[in-house]
This record gives structure tokens, sequence and C-alpha cells, in this order.
């Protein structure tokens, strides 16, 4: 029993990595008081960059880097559409996440898939302090200990958090203060962007180590509701990154168990997403939105 | 529509938002065919009073009699089906929908649209009263002009015989303020209808106006007939007459030696409606320039051109002696401008605490590395807190504080970083009596302490009160300046108006 615990704890601990470095790039995005719906399509298209730059000079590390510049370029396109020319929020992010993922597959059939082959890297292996729960990858360690308190304290204890926070409440006030409104949220863009290429790039740099269609599967769509369930709060995402995660890596171990050889394991599958929905009814109402959500600035 | 339409008399209408006093004690009579005019600063209550009549507020005393009969007015629903008809300066039309659709929604059944009574109703009213409108045209793609059409015209289709126009040209271009007149008159002439209308432009009340109320801080100075009345007349029925209403000055002679802080040169800003012209200003250190003038006639502008949100197409601003090359909202405050703005709530952020709203526009001096120093802007806020007698917590959400206490807070902050020049516009806008006083002394203190103020008010009493010389704005333009012992209500009035020196 306590093997299938750790074991669960473990596995928790790995799926929600991703999520909550996504997640962390969407709060910090959110509270400029911009949407990105972008997350899917940065993750989808780093991940990918990122594989592909790996396999091609054979460093993980370039590979880390062309994926956060991969999200950088993103994030631009996403900002000046957003915030230069106040286009609508959700086609700006839904057209940029299609986009993207277009892409990408579209590169990665040219590059490595047309002679039936796919993209493999030999992936960052986990780094072990001991039992199962401290056998995890840099990203995972990352996330936990230095983005996660980063994000608060940028959020919370940094000039440029309360610019940030400022100019997603009342940008009319901020920028009267002298705050440039469209560059902290040019800002706040560009780092979230970079969150969530390091969550793409976790998925195939590290944990998967290749590169499938429809990889990412909705993970960003899961981080973003995870943002409003929590808040904008990082210790509120956190609590909902790990319960999303227990329950799929329940569901991953329920598999197992010879009683649900029958179920159809599709049905398993949506358990987790179903967590989602069941958490943002119940603690999704009468959320604190930032006061200029989807709102674009302009001076009259 | 031929029945006689009685008067409507609101009486005695009392209406408090905590301890400021909105209306105090309005009595005001609305004959039928008759145009009255409301006049009066912002914020005097004219939009309060016409929405209790409209039903949007409730007055805490006082009633509504309609032909001698009080009436209760819970509800703009109420208000129609006794007659009353209100545009308000926000429209209220579903704009992806078609003119006729918005006039058929009112009596919309559960399955019939009656789009062709509309039209009826449509061909009617530009029949009548060339009160044109395009029925099968999308509210959103029509110009301003016609979008406040159908408002009116949504009005009439509700029966209305009180019609309530709240500052319907403030929005107009002269050829469209022309055309809505006309169509007041001939709504007045041929339906004996009876209009109020509020307006800070005084060549339109002297045009259709048969009675003018002018109203201040909440109570109605004067209420007489306007046939006949000049716009000279008109605003010094606005701004009253010095034997009448004596203003304690706590102002100071200008000191003619002091450097000039702050200058605006030639600064032009060109715009459809408004805009600044030529207008040049110096402001000296030790002294508070009033800004006076009749709502929109280009303060809003100026201040916005002074807080650096506004660039002008030509002229130049001049900090200390030195021009500021890129004025904006940045340069001018690392420059030594400070700015209260006239609408508190567009300058505070609500949603953060006292503290951090009170170093919003001065972070780099509350940062190391990007680290902010808690610690530090406690210890300002707690100052503040004192000095400015705010009454609130360091942590407490700036959008709960009373109007008085965030004003306060925003005054702090403005005069926390020892600015060379505090442009301060409509300071005491709404507040109440207490809080009144103490923002204006803490105005005549800053001056005192050797900083150039600009005051733009539109409350005369508070230019009076304070400023030691007084600037004039008439269509965008300075239309004098006056010495605080030559300044006269009746010389302010003259310039207010327009009447050239």
């Amino acid at each position: 029993m306590i093997d299938v615990i750790v074991d669960l704890v473990a596995a928790t601990l790995r799926i929600g990595t991703p999520l909550l470095l996504a997640a962390l790039g969407e709060i910090i995005t959110e509270r400029s008081g911009v949407l990105n719906l972008g997350i899917e399509g940065i993750m989808y298209s780093s991940a990918f960059s990122g594989i592909a730059a790996a396999s091609y000079t054979g460093s993980l590390w370039v590979g880390l880097f062309v994926a956060v510049g991969t999200g950088l370029v993103a994030g631009l396109i996403l900002a000046f559409l957003t915030v230069t020319l106040g286009v609508n929020q959700h086609v700006a992010g839904l057209g940029l996440t299609l986009f993207l993922i277009s892409v990408s597959n579209t590169v990665n059939r040219i590059l490595f898939t047309s002679d039936g082959g796919q993209v493999r890297v030999d992936p960052w292996k986990s780094i072990g302090f001991g039992g199962p729960i401290f056998d995890q990858y840099l990203f995972t360690y990352g996330a936990l200990f230095v983005g996660a308190p980063l994000v608060w304290w940028i959020v919370w204890r940094s000039g440029f958090g309360l610019r940030v926070r400022a100019v997603g409440e009342n940008p009319e006030a901020a920028d009267v203060a002298g705050i440039p409104v469209a560059r902290t949220r040019y800002q706040a863009i560009l780092l979230g962007s970079a969150f969530m290429s390091l969550a793409g790039a976790f998925i195939t740099l590290a944990y998967v180590g290749q590169f499938t269609i429809n990889i990412i599967n909705g993970r960003g769509w899961v981080a973003l509701a995870l943002v409003i369930f929590g808040r904008w709060n990082v210790g509120r995402c956190m609590l909902g990154a790990a319960i999303f995660s227990l329950v799929n890596a329940g569901q991953l171990q329920l598999r197992l168990v010879p009683a649900f050889a029958d179920v159809p394991f599709e049905l398993l599958l949506a358990l987790p997403f179903l967590a989602v929905i069941v958490g943002l009814a119940v603690s999704g109402r009468n959320v604190p939105y930032p006061g200029s959500y989807l709102k674009p600035y302009r001076r009259l | 529509m031929s029945s006689p339409t009685p008067s409507v008399l609101l009486k005695d209408i009392r209406k408090a938002y905590g301890a400021t006093v909105a209306l105090d004690g309005v009595t005001l009579e609305l004959k039928p065919g008759e145009v009255h005019a409301l006049l009066g600063e912002n914020g005097a209550g004219k939009t309060t009073l016409m929405k209790t009549l409209f039903g949007l507020t409730q007055p805490d005393t006082g009633h509504i009699e309609i032909g001698g009969v009080t009436t209760t007015i819970a509800s703009p629903r109420d208000a129609r089906s006794a007659g009353i008809g209100m545009v308000t300066q926000h429209f209220s039309l579903v704009k992806t929908m078609t003119v006729g659709e918005n006039l058929a929604l009112a009596e919309a059944g559960l399955i019939r649209v009656d789009l062709a009574k509309a039209r009826r109703i449509a061909q009617e009213a530009a029949d009548r009263y060339g009160l044109e409108v395009p029925a099968d045209a999308v509210v959103a793609g029509l110009p301003v002009a016609l979008q406040q059409r159908v408002e009116i015209l949504k009005a009439l289709a509700a029966g209305c015989r009180y019609l309530i126009l709240d500052e319907p040209t403030a929005v107009l271009g002269p050829k469209d303020v022309d055309s809505l007149l006309a169509v007041v008159e001939r709504l007045r002439d041929q339906e004996s209808m009876s209009v109020v209308l509020i307006s800070h432009k005084m060549k339109e009340i002297e045009r259709v106006a048969d009675r003018v109320s002018v109203l201040r801080r909440g109570a109605v100075v004067a209420s007489t007939t306007a046939k006949g009345m000049t716009t000279r007349e008109l605003v010094s029925l606005m701004v009253g007459s010095d034997a009448a209403e004596s203003v304690e000055r706590i102002a100071q002679a200008t000191r003619g030696d002091a450097a000039v802080a702050l200058a605006l040169r030639d600064v032009s800003v060109k715009r459809q409606l408004g805009g600044l012209d030529d207008v040049t200003l110096e402001v000296r250190e030790g002294e508070i320039l009033g800004v006076a003038g009749v709502s929109g006639n280009g303060q809003s502008e100026l201040v916005d051109v002074l807080s650096g949100t506004l660039r002008p197409d030509y002229g130049q601003l001049e900090v200390a002696g030195k021009v500021v090359v890129d004025p904006s909202p940045f340069a001018l405050l690392a420059a030594g401008v400070g700015i209260l703005g006239e609408d508190r709530h567009a300058s505070a952020v609500h949603h953060l605490p006292v503290v951090e709203n009170l170093v919003l526009d001065q972070l780099r001096s509350v940062t190391r590395l990007g680290h902010l120093d808690r610690a530090a802007m406690a210890e300002r806020c707690e100052t503040a807190i004192k000095e400015f007698e705010i009454k609130a917590t360091p942590s407490q959400h700036l959008g709960t504080l009373s109007g008085g206490n965030m004003q306060k807070v925003l005054l702090a902050r403005l005069f926390g970083r020892s600015p060379n020049a505090a442009i301060v516009s409509q300071p005491t806008r709404g507040l109440d009596i207490a809080s009144t006083r103490y923002v204006r002394s803490l105005i005549a203190g800053a001056r005192d302490k050797g900083t150039a103020v600009v005051l733009v008010s539109e409350d005369l009493d508070e230019v009076l009160e304070l400023a030691d010389r007084v600037a004039v704005m008439y269509r965008g333009r300075v239309a004098g300046i006056l010495h605080a012992n030559e300044v006269t209500r009746e010389r302010l009035g003259e310039l207010m108006a327009g009447v050239s020196a």
C-alpha cells in the first residue's frame, strides 16, 4: 500500500511539472490584464523546436534555449496583436495556438517523419536523492523550488510585479503614474511565454524524449483552468495542479488494476478533466478577475 | 396626446451618499410646454436629481408630485408609465440590433416582434418632428448623433411627455446640435411636452430654454425665466454675485519675483470636439494659478497635456525653465510635476492596497535590484496616514475607502514626492464639507511651502478661495488672466461667457 502511495506522489510530481510551469506563465500574463490563449500552441511549438534543435546539435541545453526562444517569438506575436493592435484576445490567442501547432506539425513532417521516422533524443534523466519521490527531473525541482517562489516574488514582492498588477487592474491610473502600460504588458507576456515554453520543453526533452503529434494534449488548457481555479495566486495554482495531477496519476494506476481491465481506458482518461470541470464549478464562480482583463488600453 | 399635461413637482428632494450630500432639499417644477434648462458645475447634482425623477435613484427624503398627486417612482419602468423619459449620457441601446429592433424591444412579445409598428413610429417621428432615423440600420454602425435620436425616439414611443436630456449636446458637432434643438422646440411647441435640458453650453440654453435653474453643491441657487436672457446673464446667474456670496480667501499675494516653475507655450491640441488653441500659461513657485471656465472649454485637455497623456500638436511644456522634450507621464513626473486627475477613480487602483497605491508613481525609490522594500513602503504609508489624516489601514484596498480618504491618499502620493509643480483638477468634487475644507487647506499649505499649483476647478468658490491668479478658459483658449485683487464674479462671468475684454 505504501508503495502505491509513494508511486502516486512521484507520478503526481512528474505530471504536475508542465502544468505548474505553464500556469506560472499564465499567472504573470493575466495579472497584466492579458489572456494568453496561445498557451497550448506555445507549449506545442516549444516542445517541437526544442527536440528538433537538440537532435540536430546533440545538446539538450541548446534544445532548451531554442524552445524558450520559440516561446519568446510566439509571445512577441501575441503581444503585438493584443497590446499594439488591440485585437480580441480570444481570437488572437486561439489563432496563435492553431498556427503554432500547424507550423510545428508541418516542419516535423518535412524534417523527420516524411520517411517514416520520428524525432528522438536521449532525454534528461531524473536526479535521485533516494526513493521514488525524490527521483525527479531537474525541471520538476526547478518548477517547485525556483519557478513557483520566483513567480510569487515577482508578482507580490518586486517593483515589476506591482507595475504588472497596476496595469492589469487599472491601466489609466498606471499610465498617469508614469508606468508604461504597453511596455509592461509586453514584458509580462514575454516572461509568461518563456515559462510556457519551459513546460513544453520539459515534455519532449525530459519526460518523453520524442515528439509525437498531439503531444501537449490539452495540458495548456488545463493550466489555463488552473489559473482561474487558483485565482491568479501561485499557492492556489500549485494546489490545483496537485489535485489534477493526483487524479491523473491515480487513473494511470487504476488501469493496471485487474478489476478495471474491462473499463474503457478512455473513460479513466477523462477523469482528471472531469476533476477540472468540477473544480471550476466549485471554486470558479465569483473569481476576482483582474480589472482590465481582456481589455486593450488606449489613451483617449 | 391632446389631453393636458400636468406639471411635475420635485419637492424637497434630499439625497446623501455617506457624509456627502448630493442633493440638499431641492424643489423644482417642470411645466408642460416648457424647456427647462439645468445649469451648474459637474457634481452639483443635476444628473442625480434627474435620476431621481427617472427612478434610477431613490431620494432619502422628499417626494415627486405629478399634477398635484404624490407619485412613487421606484424604477425607470414606473417613470415610463408616468410619462417620463430620459436620455442618459450613456446610451442603453442594443448595439448589434437594428434601430427598428431596438424600438420594438420594449413591447416585444414572446413570439412576435412588431417591426412594422416600429417602422411606423420612426416614420411618424420623422414627419412630425424631423427626427429622422434609418429604421433598418444596425445601431453600432450609426454615428453618435443618430444613436441619440434613437434614444429620444424610444422615449417618445413609450409615450413620454417629460423628456430629460442629460448633456445631449456634449457629444455632438454644431450641425447635429442645431437639429437636436429643432427637435426639442417642436416637441415643446407641437406636443406641449416638458423637456429638461442639462447643458453647459449657454448658447443652446439661450436659444431654447424657457426656464433655467442653477444648481450648486446640491441646492437650487437660482430658478428663473430664461426667455430673453443672454449668454452673459446666464453665466452671471451661474457664478452668482459678489454681494450675495462672499468667499473667505486663503490666498496670498503672488510673489512676482519667484521663478516660473511650469509653463505652457503656444500649446494647441486639435480635436473635433474641444481641444486647445494656442494656450500660454505660466505658474510661479509659491503661487496657485486657478483655471476656471464653464465645463468643456478645454480644462480637461489642459490637465491631460500636463499629465503627459495627451500630446500637444503644437507648442511646448517647460518645467523649471527647461523644455520637456518628450512629455510622457514618466518624463513629467521625473521633472517634478505632480498630478491629481479630475476623476479619482481613474487615478487610483482600487484593487491594490493603500500602501501600494502610495508608491505607484515612484516605484524606483522603493525598489532595490527589483525588490520592493516593503519596510520602507510601510514606513512611508504610516507617515502619510498620520500626516494626511487618512482614515484607513495600509493593507486596505483603496476601493473600499470613502471618496475623501481616497482623495487624501492621492494627495499624499502627489505631495509626498515634493513636486515643483502640482496640477490639481476638481480636487473636492463629490467630497463632504469636512474633507473639502481639509483638501483645500492642503493645497494652500503646499503653495505656502513654495510649490507651484495649477488648480483646475469648475467650483468658482474654490477658485476664488484659493487662487492667486485666475486664468479663464473659453473654447480652448485662455480668455483672460486676472490677479486675485481684481477678481470679481462679474468679471469672471464675462470671461467665462466669452465676452471679450
